[in-house]
Protein backbone atom coordinates (compact mmCIF):
# COMPACT_ATOMS: atom_id res chain seq x y z
CA UNK A 1 0.00 0.00 0.00
CA UNK A 2 1.26 3.45 -0.89
CA UNK A 3 1.47 6.08 1.81
CA UNK A 4 1.92 9.76 1.22
CA UNK A 5 4.11 11.49 3.74
CA UNK A 6 3.33 15.16 3.88
CA UNK A 7 6.07 17.26 5.40
CA UNK A 8 4.81 20.22 7.39
CA UNK A 9 7.32 22.85 8.47
CA UNK A 10 7.39 26.10 10.31
CA UNK A 11 8.59 28.62 7.77
CA UNK A 12 11.04 31.16 9.08
CA UNK A 13 11.94 34.55 7.54
CA UNK A 14 15.55 33.66 6.88
CA UNK A 15 15.05 30.00 5.99
CA UNK A 16 17.91 27.63 6.66
CA UNK A 17 21.55 28.63 7.07
CA UNK A 18 23.66 27.24 4.18
CA UNK A 19 25.38 24.56 6.27
CA UNK A 20 22.03 23.46 7.77
CA UNK A 21 20.52 23.37 4.29
CA UNK A 22 23.32 21.10 3.16
CA UNK A 23 22.85 18.81 6.12
CA UNK A 24 19.12 18.64 5.44
CA UNK A 25 19.70 17.80 1.79
CA UNK A 26 22.04 14.99 2.77
CA UNK A 27 19.47 13.60 5.20
CA UNK A 28 16.75 13.67 2.52
CA UNK A 29 19.06 12.03 0.02
CA UNK A 30 19.81 9.26 2.52
CA UNK A 31 16.11 8.45 2.95
CA UNK A 32 15.48 8.55 -0.81
CA UNK A 33 18.47 6.33 -1.57
CA UNK A 34 17.46 3.82 1.07
CA UNK A 35 13.88 3.75 -0.18
CA UNK A 36 14.87 3.37 -3.84
CA UNK A 37 17.36 0.63 -3.00
CA UNK A 38 14.47 -1.25 -1.43
CA UNK A 39 12.37 -0.48 -4.49
CA UNK A 40 9.62 1.25 -2.50
CA UNK A 41 10.12 4.92 -3.39
CA UNK A 42 7.27 6.13 -5.57
CA UNK A 43 7.97 9.84 -5.45
CA UNK A 44 9.45 12.65 -3.39
CA UNK A 45 9.58 16.35 -4.05
CA UNK A 46 10.03 19.60 -2.16
CA UNK A 47 7.68 22.55 -2.58
CA UNK A 48 8.72 26.18 -3.00
CA UNK A 49 7.91 28.36 0.05
CA UNK A 50 4.34 29.53 0.66
CA UNK A 51 5.32 33.06 -0.44
CA UNK A 52 5.00 31.60 -3.96
CA UNK A 53 1.59 30.05 -3.33
CA UNK A 54 -1.64 31.04 -5.05
CA UNK A 55 -5.05 29.74 -4.06
CA UNK A 56 -7.65 29.14 -6.74
CA UNK A 57 -11.30 28.57 -5.92
CA UNK A 58 -14.20 28.31 -8.35
CA UNK A 59 -17.44 29.70 -6.95
CA UNK A 60 -20.63 29.61 -9.04
CA UNK A 61 -18.60 29.41 -12.22
CA UNK A 62 -16.33 32.28 -11.26
CA UNK A 63 -12.65 31.70 -10.60
CA UNK A 64 -11.44 33.44 -7.44
CA UNK A 65 -7.72 33.88 -7.09
CA UNK A 66 -6.00 34.84 -3.86
CA UNK A 67 -2.40 35.31 -2.88
CA UNK A 68 -0.91 32.83 -0.42
CA UNK A 69 -1.67 29.35 0.86
CA UNK A 70 -5.19 27.99 1.44
CA UNK A 71 -4.92 28.10 5.22
CA UNK A 72 -2.94 30.40 7.49
CA UNK A 73 -1.52 27.81 9.86
CA UNK A 74 1.69 27.70 11.84
CA UNK A 75 3.01 24.79 9.86
CA UNK A 76 2.96 24.72 6.08
CA UNK A 77 3.21 21.94 3.55
CA UNK A 78 6.84 21.84 2.43
CA UNK A 79 7.14 18.62 0.44
CA UNK A 80 6.09 15.03 0.18
CA UNK A 81 7.23 11.44 -0.19
CA UNK A 82 5.24 8.54 -1.59
CA UNK A 83 6.52 5.20 -0.30
CA UNK A 84 5.16 1.70 -0.71
CA UNK A 85 4.79 0.07 2.72
CA UNK A 86 3.37 -3.16 4.03
CA UNK A 87 1.49 -1.44 6.84
CA UNK A 88 1.26 1.69 8.96
CA UNK A 89 4.17 0.69 11.22
CA UNK A 90 6.49 0.54 8.22
CA UNK A 91 5.20 3.91 7.06
CA UNK A 92 5.83 5.35 10.54
CA UNK A 93 9.42 4.04 10.40
CA UNK A 94 10.01 5.88 7.12
CA UNK A 95 8.24 9.01 8.31
CA UNK A 96 10.37 9.16 11.44
CA UNK A 97 13.49 9.32 9.26
CA UNK A 98 12.33 12.18 7.06
CA UNK A 99 13.86 15.50 8.13
CA UNK A 100 11.26 18.22 8.68
CA UNK A 101 13.25 21.42 9.00
CA UNK A 102 12.95 22.12 5.27
CA UNK A 103 11.78 25.72 5.59
CA UNK A 104 13.68 26.76 8.68
CA UNK A 105 11.79 25.57 11.75
CA UNK A 106 11.14 22.03 12.93
CA UNK A 107 7.94 20.36 11.81
CA UNK A 108 6.17 17.05 11.46
CA UNK A 109 5.15 14.47 8.91
CA UNK A 110 1.53 13.53 8.27
CA UNK A 111 1.15 9.96 7.05
CA UNK A 112 -1.84 9.20 4.83
CA UNK A 113 -2.60 6.07 2.84
CA UNK A 114 -3.27 6.75 -0.83
CA UNK A 115 -6.55 5.39 -2.13
CA UNK A 116 -5.96 2.87 -4.86
CA UNK A 117 -7.73 4.18 -7.95
CA UNK A 118 -5.74 2.07 -10.43
CA UNK A 119 -8.96 0.62 -11.87
CA UNK A 120 -10.41 4.08 -12.47
CA UNK A 121 -7.22 5.33 -14.14
CA UNK A 122 -7.26 2.34 -16.45
CA UNK A 123 -10.80 3.12 -17.53
CA UNK A 124 -9.85 6.77 -18.04
CA UNK A 125 -6.95 5.76 -20.28
CA UNK A 126 -9.08 3.52 -22.50
CA UNK A 127 -11.60 6.30 -22.88
CA UNK A 128 -8.89 8.64 -24.13
CA UNK A 129 -7.26 6.08 -26.38
CA UNK B 1 -31.00 -22.97 31.04
CA UNK B 2 -29.64 -20.59 33.67
CA UNK B 3 -26.72 -22.99 34.22
CA UNK B 4 -26.01 -23.15 30.53
CA UNK B 5 -26.11 -19.39 30.26
CA UNK B 6 -23.80 -19.00 33.26
CA UNK B 7 -21.30 -21.51 31.85
CA UNK B 8 -21.45 -19.94 28.43
CA UNK B 9 -21.01 -16.47 29.89
CA UNK B 10 -18.06 -17.43 32.05
CA UNK B 11 -16.37 -19.17 29.12
CA UNK B 12 -17.06 -16.13 27.04
CA UNK B 13 -15.55 -13.77 29.61
CA UNK B 14 -12.47 -15.92 30.12
CA UNK B 15 -11.80 -17.01 26.56
CA UNK B 16 -13.29 -14.45 24.23
CA UNK B 17 -10.04 -12.46 23.99
CA UNK B 18 -8.09 -15.54 23.00
CA UNK B 19 -10.74 -16.77 20.54
CA UNK B 20 -11.36 -13.43 18.90
CA UNK B 21 -7.62 -12.82 18.52
CA UNK B 22 -7.30 -15.98 16.41
CA UNK B 23 -10.45 -15.17 14.45
CA UNK B 24 -9.10 -11.73 13.60
CA UNK B 25 -5.78 -13.15 12.46
CA UNK B 26 -7.54 -15.65 10.20
CA UNK B 27 -10.21 -13.35 8.78
CA UNK B 28 -8.22 -10.14 8.82
CA UNK B 29 -11.34 -8.33 10.00
CA UNK B 30 -12.49 -7.23 13.44
CA UNK B 31 -16.12 -7.16 12.36
CA UNK B 32 -16.18 -10.58 10.78
CA UNK B 33 -14.42 -12.08 13.82
CA UNK B 34 -16.86 -10.45 16.21
CA UNK B 35 -19.85 -11.67 14.24
CA UNK B 36 -18.58 -15.25 14.19
CA UNK B 37 -17.92 -15.06 17.91
CA UNK B 38 -21.43 -13.83 18.68
CA UNK B 39 -22.98 -16.50 16.48
CA UNK B 40 -20.99 -19.19 18.25
CA UNK B 41 -22.17 -17.88 21.59
CA UNK B 42 -25.78 -17.90 20.44
CA UNK B 43 -25.29 -21.44 19.11
CA UNK B 44 -24.03 -22.55 22.52
CA UNK B 45 -27.14 -21.18 24.20
CA UNK B 46 -29.34 -23.01 21.69
CA UNK B 47 -27.46 -26.30 21.59
CA UNK B 48 -26.17 -26.96 25.10
CA UNK B 49 -29.50 -27.21 26.96
CA UNK B 50 -30.67 -30.14 24.79
CA UNK B 51 -27.32 -31.90 24.33
CA UNK B 52 -25.57 -31.13 27.57
CA UNK B 53 -22.65 -28.78 28.14
CA UNK B 54 -19.59 -30.07 26.29
CA UNK B 55 -16.64 -31.30 28.32
CA UNK B 56 -14.44 -28.51 27.02
CA UNK B 57 -16.79 -25.55 26.49
CA UNK B 58 -14.01 -23.22 25.36
CA UNK B 59 -12.89 -25.60 22.60
CA UNK B 60 -16.51 -26.04 21.53
CA UNK B 61 -17.01 -22.29 21.20
CA UNK B 62 -13.68 -21.91 19.40
CA UNK B 63 -14.52 -24.58 16.83
CA UNK B 64 -18.05 -23.28 16.35
CA UNK B 65 -16.84 -19.71 15.92
CA UNK B 66 -14.42 -20.96 13.31
CA UNK B 67 -17.22 -22.76 11.41
CA UNK B 68 -19.35 -19.63 11.56
CA UNK B 69 -16.47 -17.67 10.13
CA UNK B 70 -16.11 -20.11 7.24
CA UNK B 71 -19.88 -20.04 6.66
CA UNK B 72 -19.83 -16.26 6.51
CA UNK B 73 -16.90 -16.30 4.13
CA UNK B 74 -18.69 -18.84 1.88
CA UNK B 75 -21.86 -16.78 1.86
CA UNK B 76 -19.86 -13.74 0.91
CA UNK B 77 -18.04 -15.72 -1.75
CA UNK B 78 -21.29 -16.93 -3.30
CA UNK B 79 -22.68 -13.42 -3.24
CA UNK B 80 -19.52 -12.06 -4.89
CA UNK B 81 -19.45 -14.85 -7.43
CA UNK B 82 -22.89 -13.79 -8.56
CA UNK B 83 -22.01 -10.12 -8.70
CA UNK B 84 -18.40 -9.84 -9.71
CA UNK B 85 -17.06 -13.16 -10.93
CA UNK B 86 -13.53 -11.82 -11.17
CA UNK B 87 -13.22 -10.35 -7.73
CA UNK B 88 -14.14 -13.17 -5.40
CA UNK B 89 -10.95 -15.16 -5.84
CA UNK B 90 -8.80 -12.32 -4.70
CA UNK B 91 -11.06 -11.46 -1.78
CA UNK B 92 -10.51 -14.62 0.19
CA UNK B 93 -7.46 -16.77 -0.13
CA UNK B 94 -7.37 -20.13 1.58
CA UNK B 95 -8.98 -20.75 4.95
CA UNK B 96 -7.46 -23.28 7.31
CA UNK B 97 -9.39 -26.42 8.18
CA UNK B 98 -10.88 -26.95 11.66
CA UNK B 99 -7.89 -28.85 12.95
CA UNK B 100 -5.36 -26.24 11.98
CA UNK B 101 -7.58 -23.61 13.50
CA UNK B 102 -7.76 -25.32 16.86
CA UNK B 103 -4.04 -25.89 16.81
CA UNK B 104 -3.57 -22.28 15.94
CA UNK B 105 -5.67 -21.20 18.90
CA UNK B 106 -3.65 -23.41 21.22
CA UNK B 107 -0.19 -22.87 19.83
CA UNK B 108 -0.20 -19.21 18.94
CA UNK B 109 -0.63 -17.45 22.24
CA UNK B 110 0.84 -14.49 20.37
CA UNK B 111 -2.51 -13.79 18.77
CA UNK B 112 -3.65 -12.01 21.89
CA UNK B 113 -0.42 -10.06 22.04
CA UNK B 114 -0.93 -9.01 18.42
CA UNK B 115 -4.44 -7.95 19.31
CA UNK B 116 -3.24 -5.87 22.29
CA UNK B 117 -0.73 -4.03 20.13
CA UNK B 118 -3.31 -3.32 17.44
CA UNK B 119 -5.94 -2.10 19.91
CA UNK B 120 -3.41 0.07 21.76
CA UNK B 121 -1.75 1.42 18.61
CA UNK B 122 -0.73 5.04 19.20
CA UNK B 123 -2.15 5.95 15.77
CA UNK B 124 -5.61 5.50 17.37
CA UNK B 125 -6.76 8.15 19.80
CA UNK B 126 -6.63 7.14 23.49
CA UNK B 127 -10.42 6.87 23.93
CA UNK B 128 -10.60 4.59 20.91
CA UNK B 129 -7.74 2.49 22.27
CA UNK B 130 -9.55 2.02 25.57
CA UNK B 131 -12.89 1.20 23.96
CA UNK B 132 -11.40 -1.25 21.48
CA UNK B 133 -9.31 -3.01 24.12
CA UNK B 134 -12.31 -3.48 26.41
CA UNK B 135 -14.50 -4.58 23.53
CA UNK B 136 -12.24 -7.13 21.85
CA UNK B 137 -9.76 -8.24 24.46
CA UNK B 138 -12.04 -7.80 27.46
CA UNK B 139 -15.14 -9.09 25.73
CA UNK B 140 -17.30 -6.31 27.23
CA UNK B 141 -20.37 -5.32 25.26
CA UNK B 142 -20.69 -1.85 23.78
CA UNK B 143 -23.48 -1.17 26.29
CA UNK B 144 -21.30 -2.22 29.23
CA UNK B 145 -18.41 -0.01 28.15
CA UNK B 146 -20.71 2.93 27.54
CA UNK B 147 -22.21 2.51 30.99
CA UNK B 148 -18.81 2.29 32.64
CA UNK B 149 -17.69 5.54 31.02
CA UNK B 150 -21.06 7.24 31.54
CA UNK B 151 -21.43 7.78 27.81
CA UNK B 152 -24.40 7.25 25.51
CA UNK B 153 -24.14 3.87 23.83
CA UNK B 154 -24.33 5.48 20.39
CA UNK B 155 -21.24 7.61 21.15
CA UNK B 156 -19.27 4.56 22.14
CA UNK B 157 -20.47 2.52 19.17
CA UNK B 158 -19.42 5.38 16.89
CA UNK B 159 -15.99 5.45 18.54
CA UNK B 160 -15.54 1.73 17.89
CA UNK B 161 -16.66 2.02 14.28
CA UNK B 162 -14.20 4.85 13.65
CA UNK B 163 -11.34 2.97 15.30
CA UNK B 164 -11.98 -0.16 13.24
CA UNK B 165 -12.23 1.93 10.09
CA UNK B 166 -8.88 3.57 10.81
CA UNK B 167 -7.27 0.16 11.43
CA UNK B 168 -8.53 -0.98 8.07
CA UNK B 169 -7.89 2.15 6.02
CA UNK B 170 -4.47 3.02 7.38
CA UNK B 171 -3.42 -0.66 7.55
CA UNK B 172 -2.56 -0.67 11.22
CA UNK B 173 -0.75 -3.99 11.44
CA UNK B 174 -1.84 -7.05 13.40
CA UNK B 175 1.69 -7.77 14.50
CA UNK B 176 4.09 -7.67 17.39
CA UNK B 177 6.20 -4.54 16.87
CA UNK B 178 9.87 -4.74 15.92
CA UNK B 179 12.38 -5.16 18.75
CA UNK B 180 13.45 -1.52 18.67
CA UNK B 181 9.85 -0.23 18.79
CA UNK B 182 8.68 -2.76 21.36
CA UNK B 183 9.56 -0.76 24.52
CA UNK B 184 7.61 2.35 23.48
CA UNK B 185 4.71 0.28 22.20
CA UNK B 186 4.58 -1.63 25.49
CA UNK B 187 4.40 1.76 27.23
CA UNK B 188 1.36 2.59 25.19
CA UNK B 189 -0.30 -0.75 26.07
CA UNK B 190 0.37 -0.23 29.78
CA UNK B 191 -0.96 3.31 29.60
CA UNK B 192 -4.27 2.01 28.20
CA UNK B 193 -4.62 -0.63 30.91
CA UNK B 194 -3.78 1.84 33.68
CA UNK B 195 -6.22 4.35 32.20
CA UNK B 196 -8.96 1.71 32.44
CA UNK B 197 -7.97 0.97 36.02
CA UNK B 198 -7.97 4.61 37.06
CA UNK B 199 -11.30 5.22 35.43
CA UNK B 200 -12.67 2.55 37.73
CA UNK B 201 -10.68 3.52 40.79
CA UNK B 202 -10.54 7.29 40.86
CA UNK B 203 -14.01 8.16 39.66
CA UNK B 204 -16.70 7.72 42.24
CA UNK B 205 -19.57 8.97 40.15
CA UNK B 206 -22.06 6.55 38.68
CA UNK B 207 -22.88 3.04 39.75
CA UNK B 208 -20.19 1.61 42.04
CA UNK B 209 -20.55 -1.89 40.69
CA UNK B 210 -19.78 -1.07 37.10
CA UNK B 211 -16.76 0.94 38.12
CA UNK B 212 -15.46 -1.99 40.13
CA UNK B 213 -15.81 -4.06 37.01
CA UNK B 214 -13.45 -1.66 35.27
CA UNK B 215 -10.79 -2.17 37.97
CA UNK B 216 -11.24 -5.93 37.78
CA UNK B 217 -11.08 -5.80 34.00
CA UNK B 218 -7.88 -3.73 34.04
CA UNK B 219 -6.30 -6.22 36.45
CA UNK B 220 -7.37 -9.08 34.20
CA UNK B 221 -5.79 -7.34 31.21
CA UNK B 222 -2.69 -6.68 33.31
CA UNK B 223 -2.50 -10.42 34.00
CA UNK B 224 -2.82 -11.20 30.30
CA UNK B 225 -0.01 -8.77 29.49
CA UNK B 226 2.16 -10.29 32.22
CA UNK B 227 1.41 -13.78 30.96
CA UNK B 228 2.31 -12.82 27.39
CA UNK B 229 5.45 -10.86 28.29
CA UNK B 230 6.62 -12.51 31.51
CA UNK B 231 10.08 -10.88 31.46
CA UNK B 232 8.82 -7.33 31.19
CA UNK B 233 9.57 -5.72 34.55
CA UNK B 234 7.35 -2.68 34.04
CA UNK B 235 4.33 -4.83 33.18
CA UNK B 236 4.85 -6.74 36.42
CA UNK B 237 5.10 -3.37 38.16
CA UNK B 238 1.81 -2.28 36.62
CA UNK B 239 0.00 -5.44 37.72
CA UNK B 240 1.43 -5.10 41.24
CA UNK B 241 0.45 -1.44 41.40
CA UNK B 242 -3.15 -2.17 40.40
CA UNK B 243 -3.46 -5.08 42.84
CA UNK B 244 -2.09 -3.02 45.72
CA UNK B 245 -4.39 -0.07 45.02
CA UNK B 246 -7.33 -2.38 44.52
CA UNK B 247 -6.69 -4.09 47.86
CA UNK B 248 -7.83 -0.87 49.60
CA UNK B 249 -10.85 -0.27 47.41
CA UNK B 250 -13.50 -1.32 49.93
CA UNK B 251 -12.10 0.91 52.67
CA UNK B 252 -11.75 4.11 50.65
CA UNK B 253 -15.37 5.03 50.81
CA UNK B 254 -17.42 4.08 53.83
CA UNK B 255 -21.12 4.99 53.83
CA UNK B 256 -20.43 7.54 51.13
CA UNK B 257 -17.56 9.14 53.06
CA UNK B 258 -14.07 9.32 51.61
CA UNK B 259 -11.45 7.89 53.97
CA UNK B 260 -7.79 8.89 53.73
CA UNK B 261 -5.08 6.23 53.93
CA UNK B 262 -4.62 7.23 57.56
CA UNK B 263 -8.29 6.74 58.41
CA UNK B 264 -8.88 3.50 56.52
CA UNK B 265 -9.61 0.31 58.44
CA UNK B 266 -6.52 -1.66 57.49
CA UNK B 267 -7.95 -4.94 58.75
CA UNK B 268 -10.38 -4.76 55.81
CA UNK B 269 -7.67 -4.44 53.18
CA UNK B 270 -7.61 -7.43 50.84
CA UNK B 271 -4.74 -9.56 52.17
CA UNK B 272 -4.61 -11.84 49.15
CA UNK B 273 -4.27 -8.97 46.71
CA UNK B 274 -1.61 -7.42 48.93
CA UNK B 275 0.53 -10.52 49.21
CA UNK B 276 0.33 -11.11 45.47
CA UNK B 277 1.17 -7.46 44.87
CA UNK B 278 4.15 -7.55 47.23
CA UNK B 279 5.48 -10.70 45.63
CA UNK B 280 5.20 -9.14 42.16
CA UNK B 281 6.97 -5.95 43.28
CA UNK B 282 9.88 -8.01 44.55
CA UNK B 283 9.95 -10.08 41.38
CA UNK B 284 10.01 -6.93 39.22
CA UNK B 285 12.64 -5.07 41.24
CA UNK B 286 14.90 -8.15 41.21
CA UNK B 287 15.08 -7.81 37.43
CA UNK B 288 17.05 -4.61 37.88
CA UNK B 289 15.18 -2.56 35.28
CA UNK B 290 13.33 -0.05 37.42
CA UNK B 291 10.70 2.17 35.80
CA UNK B 292 7.79 4.41 36.80
CA UNK B 293 5.25 1.63 37.40
CA UNK B 294 7.69 -0.27 39.59
CA UNK B 295 8.43 2.87 41.61
CA UNK B 296 4.74 3.50 42.16
CA UNK B 297 4.15 -0.15 43.01
CA UNK B 298 7.01 -0.06 45.53
CA UNK B 299 5.42 3.00 47.14
CA UNK B 300 2.02 1.28 47.28
CA UNK B 301 3.78 -1.77 48.75
CA UNK B 302 5.25 0.30 51.60
CA UNK B 303 1.77 1.58 52.44
CA UNK B 304 0.38 -1.94 52.29
CA UNK B 305 3.07 -3.24 54.61
CA UNK B 306 2.33 -0.76 57.39
CA UNK B 307 0.03 -2.44 59.91
CA UNK B 308 -0.90 0.96 61.31
CA UNK B 309 -0.72 4.36 59.62
CA UNK B 310 1.95 5.53 62.10
CA UNK B 311 4.19 2.65 61.04
CA UNK B 312 4.38 3.86 57.42
CA UNK B 313 7.97 4.17 56.22
CA UNK B 314 7.56 7.71 54.89
CA UNK B 315 11.31 8.26 54.52
CA UNK B 316 11.60 5.43 52.06
CA UNK B 317 8.44 6.57 50.31
CA UNK B 318 9.92 10.08 49.99
CA UNK B 319 13.11 8.54 48.54
CA UNK B 320 11.09 6.56 45.99
CA UNK B 321 9.13 9.66 44.94
CA UNK B 322 12.47 11.45 44.59
CA UNK B 323 13.65 8.65 42.25
CA UNK B 324 10.41 8.80 40.30
CA UNK B 325 10.67 12.58 40.05
CA UNK B 326 14.20 12.35 38.64
CA UNK B 327 12.98 10.06 35.87
CA UNK B 328 9.58 11.62 35.22
CA UNK B 329 9.56 15.24 36.32
CA UNK B 330 5.89 16.14 36.80
CA UNK B 331 4.11 18.53 39.16
CA UNK B 332 1.83 15.79 40.53
CA UNK B 333 4.79 13.60 41.45
CA UNK B 334 6.49 16.64 43.00
CA UNK B 335 3.33 17.16 45.07
CA UNK B 336 3.44 13.55 46.30
CA UNK B 337 7.12 13.87 47.05
CA UNK B 338 6.54 17.00 49.13
CA UNK B 339 3.77 15.28 51.12
CA UNK B 340 5.98 12.23 51.75
CA UNK B 341 8.81 14.49 52.98
CA UNK B 342 6.37 16.24 55.30
CA UNK B 343 4.99 12.96 56.61
CA UNK B 344 8.47 11.62 57.30
CA UNK B 345 8.65 14.06 60.17
CA UNK B 346 9.76 17.16 58.26
CA UNK B 347 6.44 19.03 58.08
CA UNK B 348 7.92 22.47 57.49
CA UNK B 349 10.31 21.24 54.82
CA UNK B 350 7.44 19.48 53.02
CA UNK B 351 5.32 22.63 53.12
CA UNK B 352 8.22 24.66 51.72
CA UNK B 353 8.52 22.23 48.82
CA UNK B 354 4.79 22.66 48.13
CA UNK B 355 5.04 26.43 48.24
CA UNK B 356 7.82 26.66 45.68
CA UNK B 357 6.43 28.99 43.00
CA UNK B 358 6.92 26.52 40.13
CA UNK B 359 4.87 23.87 41.84
CA UNK B 360 2.13 26.02 43.35
CA UNK B 361 1.77 27.79 40.00
CA UNK B 362 1.46 24.58 38.02
CA UNK B 363 -1.01 22.97 40.44
CA UNK B 364 -3.15 25.91 41.49
CA UNK B 365 -6.14 24.50 39.56
CA UNK B 366 -5.78 21.08 41.20
CA UNK B 367 -7.92 20.56 44.31
CA UNK B 368 -5.61 17.88 45.72
CA UNK B 369 -2.75 20.38 45.83
CA UNK B 370 -4.78 22.68 48.10
CA UNK B 371 -6.12 19.74 50.10
CA UNK B 372 -2.57 18.49 50.69
CA UNK B 373 -1.41 21.97 51.69
CA UNK B 374 -4.37 22.29 54.03
CA UNK B 375 -3.55 18.95 55.62
CA UNK B 376 0.06 19.96 56.29
CA UNK B 377 -1.04 23.32 57.75
CA UNK B 378 -3.54 21.46 59.95
CA UNK B 379 -0.79 19.17 61.20
CA UNK B 380 1.35 22.26 61.90
CA UNK B 381 -1.65 23.63 63.84
CA UNK B 382 -1.79 26.73 61.64
CA UNK B 383 -5.58 26.56 61.81
CA UNK B 384 -6.56 29.74 59.97
CA UNK B 385 -4.28 29.06 57.01
CA UNK B 386 -5.43 25.46 56.93
CA UNK B 387 -9.07 26.56 56.76
CA UNK B 388 -8.26 28.95 53.92
CA UNK B 389 -6.48 26.16 51.99
CA UNK B 390 -9.47 23.81 52.50
CA UNK B 391 -11.72 26.51 51.09
CA UNK B 392 -9.43 26.82 48.06
CA UNK B 393 -9.63 23.04 47.61
CA UNK B 394 -13.42 23.10 47.95
CA UNK B 395 -13.62 25.74 45.20
CA UNK B 396 -11.84 23.36 42.83
CA UNK B 397 -13.23 19.93 43.75
CA UNK B 398 -16.08 18.68 41.59
CA UNK B 399 -16.79 15.23 42.95
CA UNK B 400 -19.46 15.24 45.71
CA UNK B 401 -17.75 12.58 47.84
CA UNK B 402 -14.57 14.61 47.79
CA UNK B 403 -16.41 17.84 48.53
CA UNK B 404 -18.10 16.24 51.53
CA UNK B 405 -14.73 15.19 52.82
CA UNK B 406 -13.34 18.73 52.52
CA UNK B 407 -16.42 20.21 54.23
CA UNK B 408 -16.01 17.77 57.09
CA UNK B 409 -12.39 18.84 57.54
CA UNK B 410 -13.42 22.49 57.51
CA UNK B 411 -16.02 21.86 60.22
CA UNK B 412 -13.43 20.12 62.37
CA UNK B 413 -11.15 23.12 61.99
CA UNK B 414 -13.75 25.63 63.04
CA UNK B 415 -14.07 23.66 66.31
CA UNK B 416 -10.32 23.87 66.78
CA UNK B 417 -10.22 27.57 66.19
CA UNK B 418 -12.84 28.26 68.87
CA UNK B 419 -10.68 26.53 71.41
CA UNK B 420 -7.45 28.16 70.39
CA UNK B 421 -8.36 31.77 69.86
Amino acid sequence: MRYMMLIYTRETESGLAPEDANELKTAHRAVMEQASRKGVLRGAEPLAPTSSATTVRVQSGKTMITDGPFAETKEQLAGYYIIDCGNLDEAIEWASQIPTACKGGEGCVEVRPLLDMAGDCLRYRTLND
Amino acid sequence: MTDVRTTAESVFRAESGRIIASLIRISGSFDRAEEAMQEAFAAALAFWPGHGTPRNPAAWITTTAHRKLIDAVRRERTRMEKQEPLQYQAALAELPSDTTFEEAAMHYPDDRLRLIFTCCHPALNPEAQVALTLRTLGGLSTAEIAKAFLLPEATLAQRLVRAKRKIQEAHIPYEIPSAERLPERMDSVRAVIYLIFNEGYAATAGSDLVRRDLCAEAIRLGRVLHELAPDDAESIGLLALMLLHDSRRDTRIVNGDLKTLEEQDRSLWDGRAISEGLQLVEEALAMGRAGPYQFQAAIAALHAQAGRAEETDWRQIAALYRGLLERNPSPVIALNHAVAVAMSGKLTEGLQLLDEPDLSGALDHYYLFHAARADLLRRLERWAEAAEAYRQALDRATNEVERDFLRKRLRELSGRRLFCV
